[in-house]
């Protein structure tokens, strides 16, 4: 295994045994608010401080990593579940016009930046993590069915996708049993950034105020609490701003050993 | 080139079709009449009646999009719902805010990225190359809000070297306009300088690697002189096609800075008119955005084809 992929496994890790953790144990209750213990720097008792009501900011930070992850995974798994078969679809079918309809929708979706799908999203159904869900989850549509087709179409002119066909498969089966298995090492590469964009995606949504709502916590609205009180107690925005660089960091660093580690010409060359 | 254009153009132009049906139908699905909106839940059913008349809402949906669409083409966005004021007029004046703040970020970013970008391709696997990568590792990965949030900690706050939020006005000169926008842009391009210099840096180790790097070498010229003479000039054609669609991506994501400086840009007009139900605000404002995006991919493309040939051949 390559550093980039040690090191983004455990900064990775960090941060999902954090969000797993909270659901058994968590310092203090994260919504406790105790006043006269509010804004207290770190120290023995509240590792991470207090924030203006006196909550827990470690416990804030656990919980807030279950936001984020969930967010970020479930969005990653919409981008997947539809991109990939669409992608699959537009290869098999190349320079057909369902090829060239699902290229044109994806190129349409894509000049939406997400932020602005979200906007739209909010707009018509109100904020919520649901909604920041599906609005990230669009975005990722198109980008895994544009590096699914991508590497599918030179895997459909190898000899043993022929030699599939003269047996007697179809399209849709060459796809799954054949393709798909000759492309996942791509997926799980970017599967792995799109995480990390939906993780800092996320952040900027409740951020504004359009992803998870009170008393739901997450990264982005403490840094958005935070705001009006960072010259008298920076550590708010610091902590939460540390969490989400080092889960963002470690999955990035992760897609890149994992990119280096799974492509075996890269992996021969450095033994 | 010519076919290669026109192609593209009525791509364009079917994707802007597309992107307005897709908006305006979209938002107009969204639960909440804004007339009853703005007159409350006190406010009598004629009342409304008559406000919807005033506002338009009564025309068939059909009708009103052909209008809206058509208007578009001339630059009339219609009428604010709260503001009653001309959209066009609205968004001009934000504009002035957004458009400066995304063009200065751009220039930060690239020049930043470039010379980082370069700088790391010469020195390939040395410790200057390490630290650059390492540099543009922690620059994706830090929020821009936050990194927003710390520039005012330090240089608004404690060092007192700049406003923390607010926008000068263009009638304080550009000096001032500048100096308010500094630090959202410094934040803005952060992240797309981290990207840019590693697309930079890729490409030209690309590029080096070509035998015309090897050939240049070989008829006696220095490694820089090959660098900038060879290298460079082929290794800015995927630069390019990236700083091209970062402009629309800082454009949209200038939004979230505004809000960390209040600046009075697009984004806030957007959030004020999204909890105000200004629905026509809100079209106009994320029809503008797509359009920058589109119209930005295309001449995109158009750069990219008149520079490599190939490009048209295949289309």
């Amino acid at each position: 295994m390559n550093r980039n992929l040690i090191i983004g496994l455990i900064l990775s890790a960090i941060a999902i045994l954090a969000a797993l953790m909270s659901f058994i144990w968590t310092p203090f209750d994260h919504v406790a608010m105790n006043i006269p213990a509010k804004l207290q720097t770190p120290n023995l008792t509240h590792w991470f401080g207090t924030d203006h009501f006196g909550r827990d900011i470690f416990s804030m930070i656990m919980v807030g990593a279950r936001t984020s992850i969930a967010v970020a995974f479930v969005a990653v798994g919409i981008g997947m579940g539809l991109g990939i078969p669409l992608g699959l679809w537009a290869a098999a079918r190349k320079g057909s016009y369902i090829d060239e309809l699902i290229m044109r929708a994806n190129d349409l979706i894509f000049a939406f930046p997400s932020l602005v799908i979200a906007i739209l999203i909010t707009a018509i159904f109100g904020a919520g993590a649901v909604n920041a869900i599906i609005a990230i989850g669009i975005f990722n549509i198109p980008v895994f069915a544009r590096v699914v087709r991508g590497a599918a179409m030179p895997i459909w002119e190898r000899e043993f996708i022929l030699a599939a066909r003269v047996a007697g498969k179809n399209a849709a089966r060459i796809s799954v049993e054949h393709i798909l298995p000759n492309v996942l090492n791509l997926l799980i590469v970017q599967a792995t950034i799109q995480f990390s964009l939906g993780i800092l995606a996320e952040a900027a949504l409740s951020y504004v105020g359009l992803g998870a709502q009170p008393p739901t916590p997450s990264w982005g609205r403490m840094l958005a609490d935070a705001q009006t009180l960072v010259s008298i107690a920076p550590h708010l925005a610091l902590i939460p701003g540390f969490a989400i660089i080092i889960t963002v960091m470690g999955l990035n660093l992760m897609g890149d050993g994992l990119r280096d580690y799974l492509n075996p010409r890269t992996r021969v060359a450095r033994t | 080139m010519i076919r290669y254009t026109l192609k593209r153009f009525l791509s364009l132009c079917i994707s802007l079709a597309v992107a307005s049906l897709l908006i305006f139908f979209v938002i107009e699905i969204a639960p909440g009449d804004p007339a009853s909106f703005m007159l409350g839940i006190n406010a009598q059913p004629d009342t409304v009646a008559a406000l919807r008349a005033e506002l338009g809402l009564d025309i068939p949906k059909l009708e009103r999009y052909l209008a809206w669409t058509q208007g578009m083409l001339t630059g009339d966005f219609g009428m604010s719902y709260t503001y009653r004021t001309p959209v066009s007029q609205m968004v001009a004046d934000r504009l002035w805010v957004s458009l400066p703040l995304a063009l200065f970020a751009l220039a930060l970013s690239t020049l930043i990225a470039l010379p980082a970008g370069i700088y790391a391709a010469a020195r390939r696997g040395q410790t200057g190359d390490v630290a650059v990568m390492s540099a543009t590792q922690l620059g994706v990965a830090i929020p821009n809000f936050w990194f927003a949030m710390m520039l005012v900690l330090i240089f608004a706050i404690k060092l007192r070297w700049f406003a923390g939020g607010g926008f000068a006005g263009w009638d304080k000169g550009l000096g001032a306009v500048m100096w308010s926008l500094t630090l959202p842009a410094i934040s803005l391009a952060l992240p797309q300088a981290a990207i840019l210099a590693r697309v930079m840096r890729s490409a030209l180790l690309d590029v080096m690697n070509e035998d015309f790097m090897r050939t240049a070498r070989a008829k006696g010229l220095t490694t820089t002189q090959t660098l900038w003479k060879h290298g460079l000039r082929n290794a800015l054609i995927p630069v390019l096609t990236i700083i091209g669609l970062q402009f629309s991506f800082l454009l949209a994501g200038g939004i979230i800075i505004e809000q960390v400086f209040y600046l009075p840009g697009l984004g806030r007009l957007v959030f004020q008119a999204i909890s105000a139900r200004d629905l026509i605000v809100v079209e106009s404002v994320v029809m503008l955005l797509v359009f920058a995006v589109i119209v930005v991919n295309f001449a995109v493309d158009l750069a990219y084809a008149a520079v490599d040939p190939r490009l048209r051949a295949r289309t």
